[in-house]
């Protein structure tokens, strides 16, 4: 993966697959403890302990178009490169939570990217779930809701290209304050 | 500065037009990209999102750009596959945002598949 963006996408896809209806993203850069965290969130199907014991190990897959699963041993080799590493809790019928950690100065570590265009290909390939994405650096925060927006516009799905582009910029301006990151 | 009142009231505008337009269609196109890990690492998000640009700037209403798992011929990512009516799938692979314009214009405007980024047997 060339972003931590491609990877909260990959992570959220997990999340999508799993039928979570909520899905909550949160990305933090602590200057002061020198991480990268992010988190993905989802009231999915969870995994059993049995699943989560391998998980990232890259032979376990629930796919049936290949027989390795490659995303979350991707982010955990990520992560480790930077002296970070990857959480995940999960129950099943409850839902699952992974939290990946990276070294914020570390020179292997992969830029932020386009978290923006992450956020906006999530809504629109899953129009009807609602996702959460919080943002915070420091005393800077930045909260995105579709839920709210969806309620304001008067509209159940957030599916027209017109209304999603013009939110891409709308969270692209709300972040730049961990743009280039 | 975008806001979301102005969202509102760009929303409010469109209403009348979208409403026609709300529904997948049995005479529209699909562009599917295909967004597993194995999409997504070789560079599936940016080409979905020209994808999306170009058929809004050009107001094809009767194009639909729409994500899938894994398509399952992971070297040959990032891979879009499009449905026209009464036509076979085309499957395009390796595809990069620099094509994506030409596909648009050659094949789901110009109805003629670009051929050369198409998969070879
Ligand atoms: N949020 C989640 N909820 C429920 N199950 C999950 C979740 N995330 C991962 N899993 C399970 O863990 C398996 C491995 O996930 P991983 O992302 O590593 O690979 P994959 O999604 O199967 O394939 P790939 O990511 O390579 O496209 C999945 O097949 C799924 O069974
Ligand atoms: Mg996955």
């Amino acid at each position: 993966m060339r972003e931590i963006s491609l990877h909260i996408l990959d992570i959220a896809k997990n999340s999508v697959r799993a039928k979570a209806t909520l899905i909550t993203l949160g990305v933090e850069v602590d200057d002061a403890a020198d991480t990268l965290v992010f988190s993905v969130k989802d009231n999915g199907c969870g995994m059993s302990e049995e699943l989560l014991k391998t998980v990232t190990d890259p032979f376990t897959t629930t796919r049936t178009t290949r027989k390795v699963g490659l995303g979350l041993p991707l982010l955990r080799t990520n992560t480790e490169l930077t002296g970070g590493g990857i959480e995940i809790t999960s129950t099943v019928g409850v839902g699952t939570l992974v939290k990946a950690t990276f070294g914020l100065s570390s020179i292997d570590r992969m830029p932020l990217g386009d978290l923006s265009e992450t956020v906006i290909t999530l809504v629109s390939g899953s129009p009807e779930v609602d996702f959460v994405l919080n943002v915070k650096r420091g005393e800077q925060e930045f909260c995105f809701d579709t839920a709210a927006i969806k309620q304001m516009l008067g509209v159940s799905v957030l599916d027209e290209a017109e209304v999603l582009q013009y939110l891409t910029e709308y969270v692209r301006e709300n972040i730049v304050f961990i743009k280039d990151i | 500065m975008k806001s979301l009142e102005e969202l509102k009231a760009i929303r409010d505008r469109m209403q009348g037009q979208l409403a026609s337009r709300d529904h997948v269609g049995e005479q529209d196109t699909r562009v599917v990209v295909g967004m597993a890990t194995c999409g997504i690492a070789a560079g599936a998000r940016p080409v979905l999102n020209r994808f999306m640009e170009e058929v809004t700037k050009r107001e094809l209403h009767s194009v639909k750009v729409v994500q899938t798992g894994c398509i399952g011929m992971c070297r040959l990512e990032p891979i879009v596959e499009v449905y026209a009516p009464g036509q076979e799938k085309v499957t395009y692979v390796k595809v990069q945002p620099e094509m994506v314009a030409r596909i648009v214009s050659d094949h789901l405007v110009g109805g003629n598949v670009v051929t050369e980024y198409t998969i070879k047997d």
